[in-house]
């Protein structure tokens, strides 16, 4: 197992691409600190899962875009672990709409969660990371923030946002032995696509050139990797998981 | 005084591998002892938690030397 032992804090890790990544840690040695906002029932399972698998876990709720709550968040996850070796910022959410027809608070509220949100945790991190001469901060971002995509204006805004901070915080922190990638996932299957209709689903799927959708899993095993002592040489980097929808 | 110097001098030997000898109140931390942005922003967390206090981003910008982190810390005892 190449993450025993290590402590890590998966943000929005109650459903979806988050749940997974947080499973694929415990299931690498690590004891995982499982942040939710709304689903804590689902969260609780997730606590639960890991616990069989025999690492210690815990659910937190916080509203990622609130700088208090993300305080008290990591402190809270330093209290239980005794520190905090990664960090895998994920929570994010969607309010897509053509940008002539976008809210302004539609805009807003993607990117408080999805970029500044980042910011945030990163932050909140940083200085107990910095005193551990350690750390591997994982953002968790999208094809589309490379790509781009009509219809998610603030969503690709925010994603390609994270892309960019990811390279800054990459180079601030190196010095101090702390990596910082990106992982930009292309069409994964989960509740959030779920949604989109079978139309747009099949069109998408013209685009794949592994032509087929990916699983939560795909993008938690390479989350996993960027953790582990194989990536410690690798920082600022985006890796693309999206069945080369992107080269 | 002498006392918060002392611990002062030690976070700043530990941190920045420099001899206590170079550790003068007059030492700039950037200029005279070596220190990247990045040492001053760890130098000011440890000052934080040897004194248990909290310095703000303002208070931190204004600490560029050994002697403005004594009287700095002093003041707010």
């Amino acid at each position: 197992m190449s993450l025993a032992g290590k402590a890590a804090l998966v943000t929005g890790a109650s459903r979806g691409i988050g749940r997974e990544i947080a499973l694929e840690l415990a299931r690498q040695g690590a004891n995982v600190a499982v942040n939710f906002s709304g689903s804590e029932a689902k969260a609780n399972e997730v606590v639960e899962e890991i616990k069989n698998l025999g690492r210690d876990a815990f659910a937190i709720k916080c509203d990622v875009s609130n700088s208090e709550e993300v305080t008290e968040m990591v402190k809270a996850a330093i209290d239980r672990f005794g520190k905090l070796d990664i960090l895998v910022n994920n929570a994010g959410i969607t309010k897509d709409n053509l940008l002539m027809r976008m809210k302004e608070e539609d805009w807003d509220d993607v990117l408080n969660i999805n970029l500044k949100g980042v910011f945030l945790c990163t932050k909140a991190v940083t200085r107990q990371m910095m005193k551990q001469r350690q750390g591997r901060i994982i953002n968790i971002a999208s094809i589309v923030g490379v790509s781009g995509n009509p219809g998610q204006a603030n969503y690709v805004a925010a994603k390609a946002g994270v892309i960019g901070l990811t390279k800054t915080t990459a180079k601030e922190l190196a010095s101090r032995n702390i990596t910082v990638n990106a992982v930009a996932p292309g069409f994964i299957s989960t509740d959030m696509t779920d949604k989109l209709s079978e139309d747009v689903k099949q069109e998408m799927l013209k685009q794949i050139p592994l032509a087929r959708f990916g699983d939560p899993k795909d993008v938690a095993q390479v989350t996993a990797f960027l953790a582990s002592d194989s990536a410690s040489y690798m920082t600022g980097q985006t890796l693309h998981i999206d069945g080369g929808m992107v080269m | 005084m002498a006392d918060v110097l002392e611990r002062v001098t030690k976070i700043i030997v530990d941190r920045l591998g420099v001899d206590e000898s170079q550790v003068t109140l007059e030492a700039s931390f950037k200029e005279d002892l070596g220190a990247d942005s990045l040492d001053v922003v760890e130098l000011v967390m440890e000052l934080e938690d040897e004194f248990d206090m909290e310095i703000s981003d303002e208070d931190a910008e204004n600490i560029g030397t050994v002697g403005d982190a004594v009287n700095y810390i002093n003041s707010r005892k």
